[in-house]
């Protein structure tokens, strides 16, 4: 797997509509550099199922390219059938085939090796996925994570370019499904292949992959590395998909913007744009004795976590009360008049949007 | 009509015409592949033909013969009296099957486990048989009274078990908040759990209705004319058969006319049940004082409907010598019957799998066509499916006529949509999602079958084959009717032997006809379970 750059998945402007109705998929564009962890985040109903569907074959689509390392799979007048695409998929539970055991799972597509080099990779893959020895279970015998584990090892085993992960931690429950992802990340990094990740989780898509791309209408909203995307969001709504948003407004002066909580330098300064919304982060709001503060307010609300708390506080000045992230213990309570200190970078948006 | 055929109708998915983006997932691309169509369209070409030829057959002499028949007094009193008999025997059982439902699920009735079990025992016993025990301890109930009792007793079971299943099935929360707004025990019931039932019941009562207007064994043997006796009358008394044939469309279009009644009243069932995974079992209610009335009810009727057919079947059998029956003969019976049943739920069972493979995985007009052709054999009853091959043979495949082939075939017609259910609900236990998988590892669609689908719904297919088995051994009037002159089946000899009162000699071959079919019966139970 030296040829990490041969694979790639570059899926251009493709569209897919079922029936007369809108266009499920409208132009999308997206690629994955070979090698890498990409994840598609997008609310329930945005085209994530079908761009899966369409990569791997399941679907055609009605305009557009579908191109894996280099070789058109599906384009004008070309739709290779699943089965001859070399993409290996990872649905949600698994979906062992439940009358075969592991061994014979992993080995489901490898029917053009012979029985001992057979055997030999089915052993490499159990490997891979930490579970050695596990050939001879059946599938109901295994634990969920377990499943998913050996859905993985049969997804990678004829060495595809591409593997497709279908939500495949949403079935477990929450206290596994940290240790699992990091599995199967290792897993899939160890093996060199490209992997795509759909999911509706952004925490999910943030902690696994190298670079996420957020699908809105049919089309790629913002394609770029988590911490680019949490950060630097192209647009509010996109800001508040992936995380908690404040919003203030602001003017900006080169690349500092001013605000009614302070000023606070601006992470892409865009040409000409004088006034608009300010966005923050809740953790980059800090609390502050009044008199050593930029602005004051008092608390109206206070959310408890544990490990950290959200606290609201209504600002003079502002419309809108202000979530600020503070770490805990806490040392505020509710009617308590506390001062906002910013830090960090913020970005700037057109009031429009 | 023999019993349990009715009861596996297709239960479809709703499938919203609209909302196709979600349900797209899994479902295969593009059209079923050519090795799948052919043999699917072979299976609803022959399941269509007998119903099309009987339309052709009907009209030959010119609609104005056809109009004739059809407008006769003689045909106006057999409908009246088949819908008489049908209305009678659907109030008595909804009235045991609701009682007797409510009493084993919802009250602390003693025993209530092994009465549900008890309760639902005659559904393995033909009416014929029902009818010949009646008939030979009470000579003098031949006719309507006959009749409905024997159809009552056989066929209430269609009204408790999806009254039973609803009961268990629906929240006993309702009914707590009802009781918590300030409604009593009665008005709950009338109000909250009574209406829940409604779909149920309503549907469990058109099976009923189906089973009576089709059936022909019972009312033969009490002489008591309705529609399928009269066909066959008709069929036997004259040269002419067009008249058969026209009594016989207007029965079809009545059969038609209470599937589709029965169908939607399924699909608004499906609305009736909430929540998922199993409900939380309601407290029984004490009954009280009406404990012992509530037990002689249930006792009643169960000694009515197991009790007494077994308790004549064992007189008969006592009774008999053997100078009144010969075991020879039983045995040549019964190795004939099982003979062509197997035969039959063979040809079926192959017929059904590309029909039951395309429903299960495909979508659009062509698999929806195909699916509905296979069942076909639903809306017919067995006298009319027998006559329209008779016709179709004595005229385009004489060779055929009153040979082996040709009642195999009839089976396969009537039985087709049992074994087609059978193999679509067990196509769809094996989720798509591994088809995808499959393919994504290399299969072709035809692989993806073979290997995956195919093994994963063995079980259900197989158990789809063992209940058309049990039907096909219980078929009377095709039988009757398509046989070989001189071949007798477990039922046409029960038939023939009652029809001359031969009752000791009858009773050996109710006998076997009840153990042959309570064998794969009980496997299919504990399959099932």
């Amino acid at each position: 797997m030296n040829d990490r750059d041969m694979n790639e998945l570059e899926v251009r402007r493709v569209v897919k509509a079922y029936g007369s109705g809108a266009p499920v998929l409208d132009g999308l564009d997206f690629a994955v550099p070979g090698g890498a962890l990409a994840a598609v985040l997008g609310p329930s109903g945005c085209g994530k199922t079908t761009l899966l569907r369409v990569i791997a074959g399941f679907l055609k689509a009605d305009a557009g390219t579908v191109t894996v390392a280099g070789r058109l799979l599906g384009g004008p007048g070309v739709h290779l059938p699943p089965e001859r695409r070399r993409i290996g998929i990872v649905p949600q539970e698994g979906a062992l085939f439940p009358h075969l055991s592991v061994a014979r799972n992993v080995a489901f597509g490898l029917s053009d090796l012979d029985r001992s080099a057979r055997r030999v990779r089915v052993g490499e893959m159990l490997d891979l996925v930490g579970l050695p020895g596990y050939g001879d279970r059946m599938p109901h015998e295994l634990s969920g994570g377990q499943q998913q584990r050996v859905a993985l090892a049969r997804a990678l085993a004829p060495r595809p370019h591409l593997v497709l992960l279908d939500e495949p931690f949403s079935a477990l429950d929450s206290g596994l499904r940290g240790a699992v992802r990091a599995e199967v990340r290792a897993a899939l990094r160890e093996s060199g292949a490209t992997g795509l990740l759909v999911t509706h989780d952004q925490q999910e898509a943030l902690s696994t992959a190298d670079v996420v791309a957020v699908l809105r209408d049919g089309r790629v909203a913002q394609c770029a590395t988590p911490e680019e995307l949490y950060h630097r969001p192209v647009d509010p709504w996109l800001a508040s998909f992936v995380g908690d948003a404040v919003l203030v407004p602001g003017t900006a002066d080169k690349d500092v913007a001013t605000t009614v909580l302070g000023r606070i330098p601006l992470a892409a300064a865009p040409a000409g744009r004088r006034e608009g919304l300010v966005l923050l982060r809740p953790e980059q709001l800090r609390l502050a004795e009044p008199e050593a503060a930029d602005a004051e307010g008092v608390v109206t609300d206070v959310r408890f976590f544990g490990h950290d708390a959200l606290v609201t506080v209504t600002v003079v000045g502002l419309d809108e009360p202000v979530d600020i992230r503070t770490t805990t213990p806490l040392r505020v309570e509710q009617g308590q008049t506390v001062g906002v200190r910013l830090t960090g970078e913020a970005t700037l948006h057109p009031r429009t949007a | 009509m023999t019993a349990p055929e009715r009861s596996a109708p297709a239960r479809r998915d709703p499938r919203p015409a609209g909302a196709q983006a979600p349900a797209g997932r899994g479902r295969a691309v593009g059209r079923p592949s050519l090795i799948l169509i052919a043999p699917a369209v072979l299976a609803a070409a022959l399941a269509v033909l007998p119903l099309g030829y009987l339309g052709v057959r009907a009209l030959e002499h010119g609609p104005a013969f056809a109009w004739d028949v059809i407008a006769d007094s003689r045909t106006g009193e057999l409908l009246l009296r088949s819908l008489g008999l049908t209305a009678v025997v659907v109030a008595a059982c909804l009235l045991i099957g609701i009682s007797l439902a409510w009493l084993t699920v919802r009250t602390a009735l003693p025993g209530a486990r092994a009465w549900s079990v008890l309760v639902t025992l005659p559904l393995a016993v033909p009416s014929y048989v029902t009818a010949f025990t009646w008939l030979s301890a009470v000579p003098s109930l031949a006719g309507f009274t006959g009749s409905a009792t024997a159809l009552t007793l056989a066929s209430f079971p269609y009204v408790y078990l999806p009254v039973a299943a609803a009961l268990r099935g629906t929240d006993p929360g309702h009914e707590e908040v009802a009781r918590s707004l300030g409604h009593g025990p009665l008005r709950t019931f009338l109000r909250v759990t009574l209406p829940q039932l409604r779909p149920a019941a309503a549907g469990g009562g058109l099976l009923v209705a189906l089973y009576v207007l089709s059936d022909f064994g019972a009312v033969s043997l009490m002489r008591y004319d309705t529609f399928t006796r009269g066909i066959y009358t008709s069929y036997r008394a004259s040269f002419d058969r067009t008249p058969a044939a026209a009594l016989s469309a207007v029965l079809v279009v009545m059969t038609v006319l209470l599937v589709a009644a029965e169908t939607r009243t399924r699909g608004r069932g499906g609305y009736a049940r909430t929540g998922t995974g199993t409900a939380r079992r309601a407290v029984p209610a004490a009954l009280g004082r009406l404990k012992p009335l509530a037990l002689a009810w249930c006792g009643a009727v169960v000694a009515l409907a197991v009790g007494f057919p077994l308790a004549t079947l064992g007189y008969w059998l006592a009774a008999g010598t053997s100078a009144t029956w010969d075991p020879a003969t039983l045995t040549t019976t019964a190795l004939t019957t099982l003979g062509v049943a197997a035969a039959g739920a063979a040809l079926t069972a192959l017929l059904a799998l590309p029909v039951g493979v395309i429903a299960a995985r495909h979508r659009g007009g062509l698999a929806h066509l195909l699916e509905q052709a296979a069942y076909a054999g639903h809306a017919v009853p067995g006298i009319t499916v027998a006559l329209a091959l008779v016709f179709f043979a004595v005229r385009y495949a004489r060779p055929l006529y009153q040979e082996t082939p040709l009642l195999i075939c009839a089976y396969a017609v009537l039985f087709l949509p049992v074994a087609v259910a059978a193999t679509r609900a067990a196509v769809l236990q094996a989720p798509p999602v591994l088809d995808d998988v499959a393919r994504s590892l290399g299969r072709t669609p035809l692989g993806v079958l073979r290997e995956v689908t195919l093994p994963l719904a063995a079980p259900g297919v197989a158990a789809g084959a063992a209940l058309t088995f049990v039907v096909c051994m219980k078929e009377l009037p095709a039988t009757l009717l398509l046989r070989p002159t001189g071949m007798d089946t477990l039922a046409t000899r029960l038939w023939t032997e009652t029809g001359t009162g031969s009752f000791a000699a009858a009773a050996p071959y109710a006998a076997a006809l009840i153990l042959l079919a309570a064998v794969p019966s009980y496997l299919l139970g504990r399959h099932r379970t």
